[in-house]
């Protein structure tokens, strides 16, 4: 299998990137970014994708670092995933975010894979989504004009298309740093080990004076983005936590999901389901987790 | 730029410089311009893991990379793992051999690289770590079990390789 022939850049430098993806946009010339290359390569071999011209970020050293920036753990673009798997960092203060990294595809992926390139192509059933969701992740985009931050809720449009123009280039993701004494849980369903998962969720919640506060829920892989479903977080809210009442969270997640995806890999009855197994499940060991 | 662009690389301690295509991809480049046919190319889409190889330490599908990306970078393929001096076989591919880890051997060599990884940074991983660290790599003849069989005694004989060079120190 070959891709179809395309010119190949490998810029030096973020600007010099922005500056040759905004030349080949006003030749009218189709250019894709390449970072770690673990969805577009399969693309490109399949030629479901065929770009005039690959921009190849892997000269940019500079987008490679998890930085600990006081309340927030910056991550470069082209940090790997196992590096963010390894990350003691991410273990200590983010280990919802870690355990994502670790969910995606095998460790051959994640060794290439990056963690902004995972962001950019916004597959729906990328764990990061979820992540994103439920963790309040921002993602600063460079462009033309300059640098501008989006937040996870504007940042994913639909399936594979998020929030960042033919001329931009997503550099960071900024995670916040998961308070001591949150519990949390990340949960996914796929028909063999490393697949893209059918469905999955991801939960954050504090435990005050016995009760549930500060709960959110994320479901990704059901349908186009990811999302936080609002009627399972207040089920919650405020409430002593209880097997029925996660229950419930659960069957209310599910009835919330607009239009789940229907494919061969399952009905949209059957990923609903789902949503409603793994949101009961992460709650539960949300709880568990919640000093 | 779809014409050749020079590149160096370094692939089992010996440095090549080539001219690719930057369609190329890195499977294809290593089977074809290096005559390095040890790394096999299955599904070319990410899935089967028969094309895995070592880049800094680190497990990676060839099939999944341009050649051209691999400019300036150090590549391992199983052609590398043998004791170049005696010639002897690396205690991970002696292991497959004497506990049967292969029927039809297509999928081995990216077993092996895998496990590479894996007991470089972990030399007694326990069954669940194993069947973890090996999960992307596919074997049709369904042999796992011997190839599970395979990676623990590759590991037993790693941490007595261990012992033994403690002992004499």
């Amino acid at each position: 299998m070959k891709p179809a022939p395309f010119d190949y850049y490998a810029p030096d430098s973020v600007e010099e990137a922005v500056a040759l993806l905004e030349r080949l946009e006003g030749e009218d010339v189709e250019a894709k970014i390449l970072a770690g290359g673990q969805s577009l390569m399969p693309m490109l071999n399949l030629r479901v994708a065929r770009p005039d011209a690959l921009i190849d970020l892997r000269k940019l050293d500079t987008l490679k670092y998890i930085r600990d920036e006081g309340e927030v753990i910056a991550i470069g673009a082209m940090t790997s995933k196992s590096d963010a798997e390894d990350s003691g960092l991410l273990k200590q203060q983010q280990p919802l975010f870690q355990h994502a990294s670790y969910l995606i595809g095998h460790r051959q992926i994640r060794n290439r894979g990056t963690v902004g390139g995972s962001f950019a192509h916004a597959d729906p059933a990328a764990e990061y989504g979820a992540a994103a969701m439920a963790l309040g992740i921002e993602m600063k985009i460079v462009g033309p004009d300059g640098e501008r931050v989006v937040a996870a809720e504007d940042f994913y449009i639909t399936f594979l298309t998020a929030d960042i123009d033919s001329t931009e280039i997503l550099t960071e993701v900024r995670v916040p740093k998961m308070a001591p004494g949150t519990g949390w849980s990340f949960q996914e369903m796929a028909r063999r080990d490393g697949d893209l998962a059918l469905a999955g969720a991801a939960v954050t919640l504090r435990l005050e004076g016995g009760n549930c506060s500060e709960v959110r829920v994320a479901v990704f892989g059901v349908n186009g983005s990811p999302a936080r479903i609002a009627e399972a977080e207040q089920l919650l809210e405020g409430s002593s936590p209880a097997d029925e009442l996660f229950r419930q969270a659960g069957k209310a997640a599910a009835a919330a999901v607009d239009e789940p995806i229907a494919d061969v890999h399952g009905s949209g009855d059957y990923r609903r389901q789902l949503i409603s197994v793994l949101v009961a499940r992460c709650l539960a060991e949300a709880v568990e987790r919640a000093a | 730029m779809t014409t050749g662009q020079k590149i160096s690389v370094t692939v089992n301690g010996v440095n090549y410089e080539r001219e690719v295509e930057p369609r190329l991809s890195l499977g294809d480049f290593l089977r074809h311009d290096l005559q390095l046919g040890g790394t096999h190319l299955g599904c070319e889409h990410g899935v089967c893991g028969a094309c895995s190889i070592l880049i800094d330490g680190k497990s990676v599908r060839a099939c999944l990379m341009l050649a051209i990306q691999a400019d300036g970078l150090e590549i391992t393929t199983i052609e590398g793992l043998r004791d170049p001096q005696g010639g002897h076989l690396h205690p991970i591919q002696q292991a497959f051999v004497e506990e049967h880890g292969l029927q039809c051997g297509f999928c081995t060599p990216g077993f092996i690289i895998s496990t590479v990884e894996l007991l470089a940074g972990n030399p007694s991983p326990s069954d669940e770590q194993i069947k973890d660290a090996l999960g992307g790599n596919l074997c049709r003849c369904t042999g796992y079990e011997t190839i599970l069989r395979s990676v623990r005694l590759a590991s037993a004989r790693v941490q007595a390789g261990k012992a033994a060079a403690h002992n004499s120190a």
